[in-house]
């Protein structure tokens, strides 16, 4: 277990139905490259997230597939459709196996 | 393990692009790139990438160690074809993306972006 995560993301509280909302996520993590030496010369492991997913009411809208080159505390900008109220449910998976969850809920 | 020389993975971006296209033709419209002209920390950088109707879209740093940065798969509740991120750049390169079109076509941006300290420790 990466120590430390924490996941935030910023939707509004409420839309019309039908209207086009953006999320701003953001999750603290180090994102360790795997490129990196540690003072005595080791290649530091890597460990990042490597998938991060967002769906509403189970319908996806926007998968994401992240490689060592995305920069510590992953942070993603993006736009949804909101056909209805509901809730916007949120997944990072760890290089670890460890699977991060945040939902939020919009009324329309 | 070794470490690659700076600049290897030029071709092994090449690589990397003609997997997601699977060879096929790639057209130069269609997809909008931002970056910054000059990033003085290649750590965090932030990029956007836009195209209309794709239904994923790729991107590349190609002078990075590994020319990988993100793929954005668009789901059926996306509101636009856009996402924006930061990313890391090992030095001045050129980052691309490229966008799987509706159709099955697919198209190609591509920005310089001059670094002034670099992003990948080593």
């Amino acid at each position: 277990m990466a120590s430390g995560v924490k996941p935030r993301v910023k939707v509004p509280k409420k839309a019309a139905a039908g209207d086009v909302i953006t999320i701003k996520s953001l999750i603290s993590h180090k994102m360790e490259s795997g490129q990196r030496k540690d003072g005595s010369g080791n290649l530091i492991p890597r460990s990042i997230i490597n998938r991060f997913t967002c769906d509403f009411n189970g319908q996806n809208v926007i998968d994401v597939t992240l490689e060592p080159a995305i920069s510590t505390n992953p942070y993603f900008e993006f736009e949804a459709q909101v056909p209805e109220a509901g809730e916007f449910k949120f997944t990072w998976y760890d290089d670890d196996g460890d699977v991060y969850e945040e939902t939020k809920s919009i009324a329309v | 393990m070794t470490v690659l020389p700076f600049r290897a993975s030029a071709a092994a971006a090449e690589d990397v692009i003609n997997e997601f296209t699977g060879g096929a033709a790639v057209a130069d419209a269609g997809i909008d790139l931002t970056a910054p002209e000059i990033a003085e920390n290649g750590n965090t950088v932030p990029v956007s990438v836009s195209a209309e109707g794709a239904t994923s879209i790729l991107l590349l740093a190609t002078g990075n160690p590994t020319p990988g940065v993100a793929t954005f798969n668009f789901g059926p509740l996306a509101g636009a074809q856009s996402a924006s991120t930061r990313i890391r750049l090992a030095g001045t390169q050129d980052v691309v993306a490229i966008a799987k079109l509706a159709d099955g076509s697919f198209a190609r941006a591509s920005k310089t972006v001059k670094v002034t300290i670099g992003g990948c420790g080593g």
